[in-house]
Order: C-alpha cells, then structure tokens, then sequence
C-alpha cells in the first residue's frame, strides 16, 4: 500500500474526531479548599486548547463555586434544567477559557440531598452531555457524602486533588478507600496541587499506594493502582488569578502553574482521553 | 374566655375526635371546671398522640418512625452522632396467622411489641413499621455496641413464651436488619432505610432468626495507616514554609 495515499492520524489536539468521545472525569478530593475547581477550571482550558470539546459541570451541587472562580453569572443554570424551567442548551455556557460550562447555581441548595428525583435528574443531564463533548468533568464537592459519591460512580476516571499537607493527604487516601470499597475503583488519578520542590507529587504518590497496598483491598481482589498523573507547583500567580477572578490559563498561560496544568492536559489526552479509552 | 360561640362550633366538630379518643380509652370527655380551650388542647394533644400510634401495639406508627429517622438524619449530619437503624420481621408469621387464626398472630405483634420496647433505652424509638415489621431507631450507639444489641433484641423474642390462648403457648423468632447512618453526613431515609432493608432480606435469606448489619463505611484511617502514610516523607515533601519558589520571569 503506497504510504503516501494513506491519511496521516489525525492529532486528535488538532482536529477532533467528528464523534464526540464522551470521557466523564470527576474531580474531587478528601478535603475542601485544596484547588479543586481551580484545578478543573483550568484543566478544561487547557484540554479546549488541545482541540477538546470540554464541558465542566458544577456537581457540587450543595456549596457550588465554579461561577465565582469563572466570574460568571448566569440567568439560567443547572437548576432550572432540574426543575424544568431550562432546557440544557439554555444553560450551557461559554466560558472564557474555551469550554463550555453547567452551573449549579445558589438554587441547588435544595438538591445538596440527594433524593431519588436529584439522582434521575443529574444522571439524565449527564447522559445527555455525554454524546455531545468529549470531555465532561464533574467538579464535585469534596468528601464523601451522598451526591460527592454518586457523582464519581457516574465517571470513569477519578481526579483526585490534593496538597501536600498531612491533612490533605490523610483526607485523599480515607476518600480513596472509600471510592475502593464502595465502587470498586481500582484506578484514582492523583494531582498534587501547591508543591514547593520537584518530585513531591511522585514521592507521595509511591507512600500513599504503598499504604493503600497494605490496608486496602479491592473487594474484586484486583489491584488498586494511584497514578501520578502531574503537579502543580505553587505559584503566586495563582493567587492572583484568584482574587481577580480570572482563568490562570487565560491571565498568566506560561506561568509555572499553567506549564504544569497545561503538561497535566497533555499526559490526560494522550494516556485516557482517546475514543479507544 | 373565648366566646360561647366559638366553642360550640369546635365542640360540634369535635364529635368524631372525641369519639375516637374514647375509643382509645382515653378521657375524651370534658371536665366541669375546665375551661374551653384547655379541653380544646387536651382534645387536639389526644388526636396528635393518636394520629402517631399503632392502636394494636401502642408503639409508634410508620408516620411517627418517619419523623424520628428524619430529625435522627439532621443530628447525623450536624454531630457525626452513631445512629443505628434496625428493621425487624417476624419470621414465619403468616404461617402463625394461617394455623392459629388472626386473634393468636395479634397476641404474638403485642407481645413482640412489649418485648421489643422492654429491650432498649428510653431514647430509642420502637415502632410498628408495617405489618409484621417493626424499627427501632438507636441514637448514641457506637458502632461496637451495634451487633450486641441487635442480638439481645434477637435472642429476648425468640426466648418468649407467648400466651395465644389458655393452655396454648407459641413462640416466634425474628431477622433483623441494620445500617448506620454515614456519620457528619446528611443522608436521606430513603437511601438508610434501604441499606438496613437489604440487610434484613440478607437476614431472612441466610436462614431467618439472626442479625445482619451493614458495614460501615471505612472512613477512619488508623494510627498506624497515618503513621505509615508519612513516616518515609522528608519534611520538605510536605508543605512547610520555606524559601518561596523562585519564579521563572519570562
């Protein structure tokens, strides 16, 4: 076969494939303030730089955020596709950094329970969401309550954040063994945010599989593998971009921190954001 | 003093409640030197005492269980407290009923009921949940004392000799359910009457008379898992101050 007729593979960072992949990531962690949405803010950026239709869904639906990280304020948001007053194209927004986004809004403080009506609705606007981007991620609360767990058990690959402060690291691992023992994940992908010195996340990452080795078996006798997916270094320009409310991505994108998010994105499409993953 | 008016009006409305309470063998009728609106509370607290009673029994009822559990839900979620939720089934009761006619089978609930309200503290609720099932709700139960007991209430049932007719003893055994509620987490009852339900059905098909509970989750992380988790870490791995990161200026 003559080499020269055949296509080259399309990069998939630069022509998406006409058929949306579909990839549902959930970004949590084991405690709260630890850059969670920061983290899936600007992960989406950079993955919508990538060529990726991203969407970043706030499932934390009880203590929402992302519209204050994002600086947005909408009329319609996930609320209203709840009680029906929206359709989802209504409340699906562009974001600065390139994405599109579904904000909970301060509406879904009744929904922070997640009754059985919470649960068909959320699975139906993921459902939906699905066929229509290649990269959903689910910015969800951190913990392990009801909605937080539900949430992850919709995706198929888990984002844990975490820094490296004992308490951090503690409340990450007693969440993993949560995702292990009840929804027999036998993968989490670990993101060390606001390290001070090269090799940190790698370092933590090997003590905490080494515990998880020890105490935590998957109850389908299968290995549970923490990966290092990347780090992201502490940078006071994130603190920055915080405070005015802008998209790291978008203010400072050659920053440490935006290197490292923009590296994270690549390793993320390259390893499991493929239609073969 | 109301007007005479408006206490005619109540107490013209007020036939069937106070029937009914006489019914229960309360005291529906009004007291020479009481005064209209006393009777008129006393009236309204019986209908209330009553609408979260099982006659039967004299437990709870399902609408009283599901007030306790909800409240029970909101401590959870406010104070990490250990709550413990049982749900219990008479094993075999249709067959009693079948063989013994429906007066034995009421003998057996009531007799089931006293045992049961005899086996727990006076902060735990029993209640007649349905039929031949009852609940019993246990605030401040570490998760230790759990299976102790759920065996004790198990084992005081079957131990009972339960007079059905004179001469004519029978007795009864029962599988019980129970789940925890996730503590410092707001669940809904839905979702932890369905963990002890599942339990109970594992209970009734693992051979009946015998306790079954859910699991809590695993979330305490012990000393020696943290010990572990930081023991080979270098003191600068973690997050402690130090020099700032020098910053690349383009």
């Amino acid at each position: 076969m003559n080499e020269a007729l055949t296509p080259a593979a399309p990069d998939a960072a630069d022509n998406p494939p006409v058929q949306p992949i579909g990839k549902v990531i959930a970004v949590t962690s084991g405690k709260g303030g630890v850059g969670k949405t920061f983290v899936s803010a600007n992960l989406a950026a950079a993955l919508a730089k990538r060529g990726l239709r991203v969407l970043v869904l706030d499932a934390d639906l009880g203590l929402a955020n992302l519209d204050v990280v994002l600086n947005l304020y909408p009329k319609l948001t996930l609320h209203d596709v709840f009680t029906g007053k929206a359709t989802l194209d209504e409340a699906i927004l562009p974001a600065p950094g390139g994405f599109s986004v579904l904000l909970a809004g301060s509406g879904m403080v009744e929904y922070s329970r997640l009754t059985p009506e919470v649960r068909g609705e959320f699975l139906r606007v993921v459902h939906s969401l699905v066929p229509r981007f290649d990269v959903i991620v689910l910015d969800t609360g951190a913990g392990i309550s009801d909605v937080v767990l539900f949430a992850v058990s919709l995706a198929s690959e888990v984002l844990m954040v975490a820094t490296p402060e004992p308490t951090s690291l503690t409340d990450a691992y007693a969440t993993i063994k949560v995702l292990v023992g009840q929804q027999q994940r036998d993968r989490v992908r670990l993101v060390v945010n606001q390290t001070t010195r090269a090799g940190s996340g790698v370092a933590i990452t090997h003590q905490l599989q080494q515990v998880l080795d020890r105490f935590v078996v998957s109850s389908l006798g299968r290995p549970f593998t923490l990966s290092h997916l990347g780090d992201i270094p502490a940078d006071p320009e994130v603190r920055q971009a915080v405070m005015r409310r802008q998209l790291l991505m978008q203010s400072q994108p050659t920053c440490p921190a935006s290197t490292a998010i923009s590296q994270i994105a690549r390793v993320m499409a390259e390893k499991f954001v493929s239609k073969a993953g | 003093m109301p007007p005479d008016s408006l206490v005619d009006l109540h107490a013209l409305q007020l036939d069937d409640a106070r029937a009914l309470l006489e019914h229960d063998a309360q005291n529906g009728d009004r007291e020479t030197d009481e005064s209209a609106v006393h009777y008129l509370q006393r009236v309204i607290d019986g209908l209330c005492d009553l609408s979260l009673k099982d006659p039967l029994t004299g437990l709870g009822n399902r609408r009283h269980f599901h007030g306790v559990l909800a409240r029970a839900i909101e401590t959870v979620a406010r104070s990490g407290d250990s709550v413990l939720l049982l749900l219990l089934d008479i094993d075999h009761f249709k067959s009693i009923n079948d063989t013994h006619g429906h007066l034995a089978g009421d003998q057996v609930l009531r007799a089931i009921a006293d045992c049961l309200a005899r086996c727990v503290r006076p902060v735990d609720t029993v209640a007649r949940y349905g039929g031949e099932e009852f609940a019993v709700i246990l605030p401040h139960c570490r998760p230790a004392f759990g299976r102790a007991v759920a065996e004790r209430i198990r084992a005081g049932v079957a131990a009972l000799a339960i007079d059905v007719a004179p001469l004519q003893t029978l007795s009864a055994t029962i599988s019980i359910g129970g789940a925890y509620a996730p503590e410092w987490v707001r669940s809904t009852a839905d979702l932890w009457i369905e963990r002890a339900d599942q339990q109970l059905y594992r209970a009734k098909t693992e051979g009946r008379n015998r306790v079954c509970l859910d699991q809590p989750r695993e979330l305490a992380v012990s000393a020696e898992e943290k010990g572990l988790l930081f023991s080979q870490l270098e003191l600068d791995e973690l997050a402690l101050p130090g020099p700032a990161p020098t910053r690349v200026n383009a």
